[in-house]
């Protein structure tokens, strides 16, 4: 019960087909996370990496892939020293279509060490990801909240929620 | 997004959220016992037909453990809410009043 983990979902408005390439396709990323750009040939055991202006601040290994129904991943935060000395977390997407016309989307973030800063950090950005990837579906705009000029902004919030320094 | 104010119009229901914010992923019984512990009172009943409604607004959601059902607070919709009103302004301007009005209110 004291294990740390984050559980997140949503509905969108689209098919397992779109949500798969838009979790996984580097054109799609930028769009909604951040400007963050994905980067792996999603096999068991490759490398993930998620860019921005050229440089690597988050990577992991591909653990599972099952195309339109399952993707995980370790997670390695690399932007700032308090992140990079833990090791990497997890994260797991299901898809699950709900009739013809939606998908079910679950986010499961776990395996953090016990007081970890990641998990600290982490609670915020997934919702606001999460929300302008179903904007982005569903309406071809992603959230201006989640845009690339707001990475900066979000990065130093993690710092701060790690630190303990923001409510 | 009905769903979502209605189930955040009541605030035993709000009362349950935070509960989750503050412990992530407690089964029914765990949080029955810490509300009881608190001297809140709400039946088991009426914390398990809140969280029947908190889940079906989906700001709950739920992971199966063997007999048991964790309930996690989930967000998302809330941000879905933000996205689509507060998109236009600076997000950090409201952070900031927000962390004011929280300054001065902990200080009465």
């Amino acid at each position: 019960m004291s294990e740390l983990k984050f559980v997140y979902v949503t509905y969108i408005a689209t098919t397992p087909e779109r949500l798969w390439q838009a979790l996984t396709d580097g054109a799609f990323t930028r769009q909604y996370w951040f400007g963050t750009t994905v980067e792996s040939d999603w096999s068991p055991g490759s490398r993930v990496t998620f860019r921005s202006g050229g440089e690597v601040h988050d990577s992991g290994e591909v653990l599972d892939c099952v195309p339109c129904r399952r993707l995980s991943y370790s997670w390695q935060v690399e932007f700032h020293e308090v992140f990079r000395r833990e090791k990497p977390s997890r994260v797991t997407f299901e898809l699950e279509p709900i009739g013809s016309a939606e998908v079910k989307l679950t986010v499961t973030h776990d395996e953090f060490e016990p007081g970890s800063k990641v998990h600290a950090a982490v609670s915020n950005g997934w919702p606001m990801i999460l929300s302008s990837l179903k904007s982005l579906l569903e309406t071809g705009h992603a959230s201006t909240l989640t845009g690339p000029d707001k990475q900066r902004g979000a990065r130093e919030r993690a710092i701060a929620l790690a630190a303990g320094t923001a409510a | 997004m009905d769903d979502v104010f209605r189930a955040l119009a009541d605030g035993s229901r709000r009362e349950l959220l935070d509960r989750l914010y503050a412990h992530n992923g407690q089964t029914l019984n765990e949080l029955c016992a810490r509300l009881a512990e608190s001297g809140t009172s709400m039946t088991r009943q009426a914390v398990s037909k809140h969280l029947a409604i908190l889940e079906g607004a989906n700001l709950v959601a739920t992971v199966k453990r063997g007999r048991e059902k964790l309930h996690y607070l989930n967000p998302v919709p809330i941000h879905e809410i933000a996205a689509r009103w507060i998109g236009k302004y600076e997000r950090h301007r409201l952070s900031a009043l927000a962390e004011l009005k929280r300054g001065l209110e902990a200080k009465e």
